[in-house]
């Protein structure tokens, strides 16, 4: 009898301490990616760590780079970056998932100006102004708009007066409304978002031109993880829409779901990226 | 001017306390705004000055990266901070150190990369006050006529410097903040005032209802006999309260002279009257006496018819009228007579008594007398019966009579004191002339005679009226003089 009671109690103190001492899954996210909406990320985050009965931690940074050092230093074993970042250190890092915004893998670059602007109706209208891009990584709020500029002909560096970062997509609208910024680039999914939950604001400011679609931001997983957590984050993350508080997540996230990733989505930022000469 | 001197002291001491206090808070209350005004306008300048040392470090990393976003957040944020508190925050700028905006909190009207001379005069002039500027200390521009104040910080760091932070703030906060502090003099004025000028009232009337009353007074001396002043109208020994013991000397002197005057001139009638008595009674004497033995011879030595003899004896009760009249009239002290004896008061108490007793009087009697005095006993019980029988007459039915007999001071002092009816001021002044007679059926030749004697035994006779309405004969005749 005395002999059973030690072994259930070593068991279950066994059992105790793996549970404890188990070694989080930490995921990255950007101001970019955060969209300021912290409290739903962390209930994200609770349904991750229910899901995966493991836990997660969301470990944030202000700009794709920061989060990139640190899954290279293997203090991340995913992030959620712009596919610019992928590319720009492919070598250490896997494809995990990619988000279906209005049911396709898809994000496009949206130019912006105030509502005030009747006049520019694309780029090049726009030389000498002041322009706000989101962050020297990201494909919609970067690459697109200089990619277009070298297909012009244009220098970027010396096409605008003055040219800044926000980090955030959503800070570009606001950049743009009160007339910090004469125009500015960002993701169209960001700008729909947040028309969505705040129009007053974007009602300020006027969409000029749409691009054609990039794939939209991925979320990567480093090299050395255990294959199991990547398949079961992965997994997690693709049933979400099959789930009801998935569901309500998704919802909330302005997202239909997850799909397996694949590199062919992010040819178009790829071949920018090779023209312009960042690969 | 001449209006106000000529005002009377009961409106002048106060106007002239309320407007010397009013001058003085008045003084006051501006001396208080105008330091309010100088404390507004450093108290301002250092919070200014203090927000923008607080955003100078941020800020230079910041600009340092040529992260502009993140300074405009910086100073977006300062700024929607600052504007709930007293300073309030219109503009934030950031310079660099050719004076080009670099971020501004406002870029529709401050745009990025603007050269400070393109943005309006007030610029341009805060641009050369940025030029002046040396090491890393904040200034406060205060601009005549313009509607904001700025505050001027280096951005720097080490010596190195990456440009000027501004911040403008309106003036609108100025007059909240200064009229806050003026309202806080006003009402320390005003409270002052509340608690002074009621004061300075009731001291300034304190001073002047008593002066008035005195002037009014003594305006009527001459005239008239002024009322008495209140013995509290003033009871203070300054000099005012001095002015108040002499005029009352004064008034006291003024009346103990008339009183004077009267008496002398009483006593001068009286004594002439008496003079004027005695002459006629010794001239109506001597033929008197010879019509009186002729008429008697008549009777003894003649044969008359009963008419004749009923004539004589009406002619001699005639005469004999005239001369108890006459007698009465020509008061003769100077007859010799024995000395008083106490017996003597006490046999006047025994000849008054059934007079008295008609009436029911109680008499109080206190004779002190125990030895014989040099004074004639004849005239002494006369002028006691005298004053007894009046004092009898006057005295009401069951009334009081006192009546007390001392030595004072050498002389015989006799009171007699009645509770009968009052006599006035004017009767007392005619009280021993004469048939003066104030009462029925006396001839008014009682008191006329105890005068005359009292005056012929060189004393004095006086009449006063008790507090208790009684009425006081008092006679003071000197002892020794008349053996």
């Amino acid at each position: 009898m005395n002999i059973i009671f030690r072994l259930i109690l070593t068991c279950w103190l066994l059992l105790m301490s793996s549970a404890l001492l188990a070694t989080p899954l930490r995921l990255g996210i950007t101001s970019a990616t955060a969209r300021g909406q912290y409290a739903l990320l962390e209930e994200w985050r609770d349904y991750l760590q229910r899901k995966l009965d493991k836990p997660v931690e969301f470990i944030f940074r202000e700009s794709y780079l920061e989060s990139l050092d640190l899954l290279k230093q293997n203090e991340l074993d995913f992030a959620w970056v712009s596919s610019p970042a992928y590319f720009e250190n492919s070598r250490q890092m896997n494809l995990l998932v990619t988000p279906l915004y209005k049911g396709q893998p898809f994000d496009h670059s949206y130019l912006i100006v105030p509502s005030s602007d009747h006049v520019s109706q694309s780029l090049l209208d726009l030389k000498n102004k002041v322009f706000a891009y989101v962050d020297p990584d990201s494909s919609t709020g970067y690459l697109q708009p200089r990619y277009q500029l070298l297909q012009q002909h244009q220098n970027a560096e010396r096409f605008f007066k003055k040219t800044f970062f926000t980090r955030d997509h959503q800070k570009i609208v606001a950049a743009v409304a009160i007339g910090m910024a004469d125009a500015g680039a960002m993701s169209g999914f960001a700008w729909d978002s947040l028309a969505r939950s705040r129009p007053d604001i974007t009602n300020q400011t006027r969409i000029v031109t749409r691009s054609a679609p990039y794939g939209f931001p991925p979320l990567i997983a480093r090299n050395s993880l255990s294959k199991r957590d990547f398949n079961d984050m992965q997994r997690v993350l693709i049933e979400m829409n099959q789930d009801p508080d998935g569901i309500k997540l998704l919802q909330r996230l302005n997202l239909d779901g997850f799909i397996v990733a694949d590199s062919k989505l992010y040819q178009g930022v790829y071949k920018m990226m090779r023209r312009i000469g960042d690969l | 001017m001449k209006f106000f001197l000529n005002l009377s002291y009961r409106h002048k001491i106060p106007l002239w306390g309320c407007f010397l206090i009013i001058i003085s808070v008045i003084a006051v209350s501006a001396s208080f705004i105008g330091n309010a005004y100088t404390h507004v306008e450093k108290d301002l300048s250092i919070d200014s000055e203090k927000l923008g040392y607080s955003l100078r470090s941020n800020l230079f990393t910041a600009i340092l990266q040529d992260d502009i976003w993140r300074a405009f957040e910086i100073i977006t944020e300062a700024s929607q901070r600052e504007s709930s508190s007293m300073v309030q925050v219109e503009n934030i700028l950031v310079l660099d150190n050719a004076q080009r905006v670099l971020v501004s909190t406002h870029p529709k009207e401050t745009p990025i990369h603007t050269n400070m001379y393109d943005l309006g005069s007030e610029f341009s002039e805060i641009s050369r006050h940025i030029n002046q500027m040396s090491g890393d200390k904040s200034r406060t521009i205060y601009l005549p006529k313009s509607k904001h104040y700025y505050s001027l910080t280096p951005i720097s760091r080490e010596n190195a410097s990456l440009g000027t932070l501004i911040i403008v703030h309106s003036k609108d906060v100025f007059f909240p903040l200064f009229a806050k502090n003026a309202r806080n003099g006003l009402l320390v004025g005003t409270l002052i005032l509340a608690i002074l000028l009621p004061f300075n009232w009731y001291w300034g009337q304190r001073m002047a209802v008593p002066l008035v009353q005195l002037a009014a007074r003594m305006a009527q001396l001459g005239k008239k006999w002024p009322e008495d002043l209140d013995p509290d109208l003033y009871e203070y020994h300054d000099e005012l309260g001095l002015l108040f013991e002499a005029y009352n000397q004064l008034l006291d002197d003024l009346k103990s002279k008339e009183v004077l005057e009267m008496q002398i001139l009483q006593s001068e009638r009286l004594a002439a009257l008496g003079q004027l008595a005695a002459g006629i009674a010794h001239e109506i004497n001597n033929p008197l006496s010879g019509m009186l033995m002729a008429i008697d011879t008549l009777k003894c030595h003649s044969e008359t018819s009963p008419l004749t003899q009923k004539t004589i004896a009406l002619i001699e009760r005639g005469l004999t009228q005239i001369k108890d009249t006459v007698a009465a009239l020509l008061v003769e002290a100077k007859m010799k007579s024995r000395n008083l004896l106490p017996q003597d008061i006490e046999d006047v108490l025994t000849l008054i008594s059934p007079m008295s007793g008609k009436k029911a009087l109680h008499i109080a009697w206190h004779n002190s007398l125990t030895d014989e005095i040099a004074l004639p006993a004849t005239f002494i019980r006369q002028i006691m019966i005298n004053l007894l029988m009046n004092a009898i007459k006057a005295a009401a039915q069951q009334g009081e009579i006192s009546c007390d007999i001392s030595v004072i001071d050498s002389k015989l002092q006799i009171s007699v004191i009645n509770d009968g009816k009052t006599l006035s001021a004017e009767q007392i002044s005619h009280l021993f002339e004469p048939f003066a007679s104030f009462s029925e059926g006396g001839h008014g030749l009682g008191l006329w005679v105890t005068y005359q004697i009292v005056n012929q035994l060189s004393g004095n006779i006086s009449v006063k009226k008790e507090n208790n309405n009684h009425m006081n004969f008092t006679v003071k005749i000197p002892l020794g003089e008349h053996p």
